[in-house]
């Protein structure tokens, strides 16, 4: 079974030379610290940046240069600043060609939700439903199975939709699956030690799961 | 040439009355219009419609308007970390709109660009697009959004000149150049104000003809929400 890192490290292996790639919260976000050697990917940060550095040091703090999670950060050589409007152009016109985001619960059929939890506190969805409705490649990194054991790869969401149709892979602490056209997750990879019998009971949606499922390389 | 040039945040919203809509520029704490707020707290005018990505903090930003009860209704994409917001949420005496990140931003474009309406992918099939037009483009369904309408854009720009022109600095950019061109009157505080010809032409964000007033902000606090740093290294 994966921690967060894990995951996080099993999705940069996604990677490839020259992509451009928008990190949302959370896991997401630790994709950065796994870029293999000899690639390199341009990070974009939809509050209007190409180019993403890493934290400043102390005392190079400036307030004027955040990511979208408000937290300070640094440009790199070759970084570019825009405006918003600019910022959700290039995420609708596909030229960003890797979206990793997190989700409370994925269908079969690529639906995805990931912002609202009905009877709880609304945050909003802030830039999630533009990068999930334009993105032409999208992985999901989330846990299988929330805090009561229950599955959140699902036949159908029960939360308020993010996307309809739009999710294709999902990296979770025990499995890589690809999610088909026609419906149905494909189990590709099982994480460290976990069984294919294991992913079957987490699974809620239908699942395509071979005996001879290879277990992941994270190295 | 008309003079642009105000005194400051309390001259360039002395018209500004309950009621109406305002943009008001930032990403999170980002970039926000510093003074002006602070000029709406102290004018107290209320029943405002506020068009922002966030928010505010508690004791920042959009957040010292909610406090003094001045907002009737937010229109944003993230509203997440202001406590005093959610009280008035949830007891009902705040409404908020929620609308996905691009399309909040592309409204204020279509503004800016003279387009009554736009098609966006974000919200197919979601409760964001009920009651919403849909067409179809290329086998792909899109919404129709419109452009949004305000009777003030309140922008934050790094440097302007007399005659309204405005460059950003940074991520500080934002929100600012979209809805300076969206506002019915448009006025934008600046960190540095010069006089026009000191500006490069070529530097421009905001062409001067969407601004309509401008000051040299007092102070900026410039509060970082999220201070992160990485340890130097040995």
């Amino acid at each position: 079974m994966l921690d967060k890192n894990g995951i996080a490290k099993r999705i940069a292996k996604e990677l490839k030379d020259g992509f451009y790639v928008n990190l949302g919260i959370g896991i997401p976000t630790l994709v950065a610290n796994y870029i293999p050697k000899g690639i390199n990917v341009v990070l974009q940060s939809e509050n209007g940046l190409l180019g993403m550095g890493p934290f400043p040091f102390e005392g190079e703090e400036d307030p004027d240069l955040i990511n979208a999670g408000k937290q300070t950060i640094t440009t790199l050589p070759g970084s570019s600043i825009f405006d918003s409007a600019l910022s959700f152009g290039m995420i609708r016109s596909q030229k960003i060609d890797l979206t990793i985001l997190g989700a409370m619960e994925v269908s079969e059929h690529g639906d995805i939700a990931n912002w609202k939890i009905p009877g709880k506190m609304v945050k909003g969805m802030g830039g999630a439903m533009d990068l999930v409705a334009s993105a032409k490649n999208i992985i999901v990194a989330m846990q299988h199975v929330n805090k009561a054991g229950e599955s959140k790869l699902l036949q159908k969401c029960t939360l308020p939709l993010t996307g309809v149709n739009c999710i294709k892979k999902v990296v979770t602490e025990l499995a890589v699956l690809d999610i088909l056209p026609e419906g149905g997750f494909q189990l590709l990879e099982r994480a460290p030690g976990v069984s294919v019998e294991y992913i079957k009971q987490a699974t809620a949606g239908r699942l395509i799961a071979p005996e001879d499922t290879p277990e992941m390389q994270l190295d | 040439m008309i003079n642009k040039v105000v005194s400051g945040a309390d001259e360039a919203i002395h018209d500004l009355k309950d009621g109406q809509t305002l943009m008001l520029g930032g990403f999170g704490l980002c970039g926000i219009p510093e003074n002006c707020i602070n000029a709406l707290v102290k004018k107290g005018i209320k029943d405002l419609t506020c068009i922002s990505n966030n928010a505010g903090v508690d004791d920042f930003g959009i957040g010292l308007l909610l406090k003094q009860r001045q907002v009737k209704k937010m229109i944003s994409s993230y509203v997440g970390e202001n406590a005093e917001f959610e009280r008035q949420l949830l007891s009902a005496e705040l409404e908020v709109e929620l609308i996905p990140q691009g399309t909040l931003a592309t409204r204020c474009l279509a503004a800016g660009y003279g387009m009554p309406a736009i098609f966006t992918p974000a919200g197919v099939g979601t409760e964001v697009a009920e009651g919403k037009e849909t067409r179809t483009f290329n086998g792909k369904e899109y919404l129709m959004e419109y452009a949004f309408e305000a009777d003030f854009a309140l922008v934050k720009a790094w440097k302007g000149d007399t005659a309204g022109n405005l460059i950003y600095k940074a991520t500080a950019r934002n929100f600012n150049p979209v809805m300076a061109t969206a506002g019915k009157v448009t006025i934008a505080e600046v960190e540095i104000l010069v006089e026009a010809g000191e500006l490069d032409p070529d530097q421009i964000h905001t062409p001067g003809v969407y601004v309509h007033r401008i000051f040299q902000g007092k102070s900026y606090e410039k509060r970082i929400e999220q201070r992160t740093v990485r340890s130097q290294n040995p």
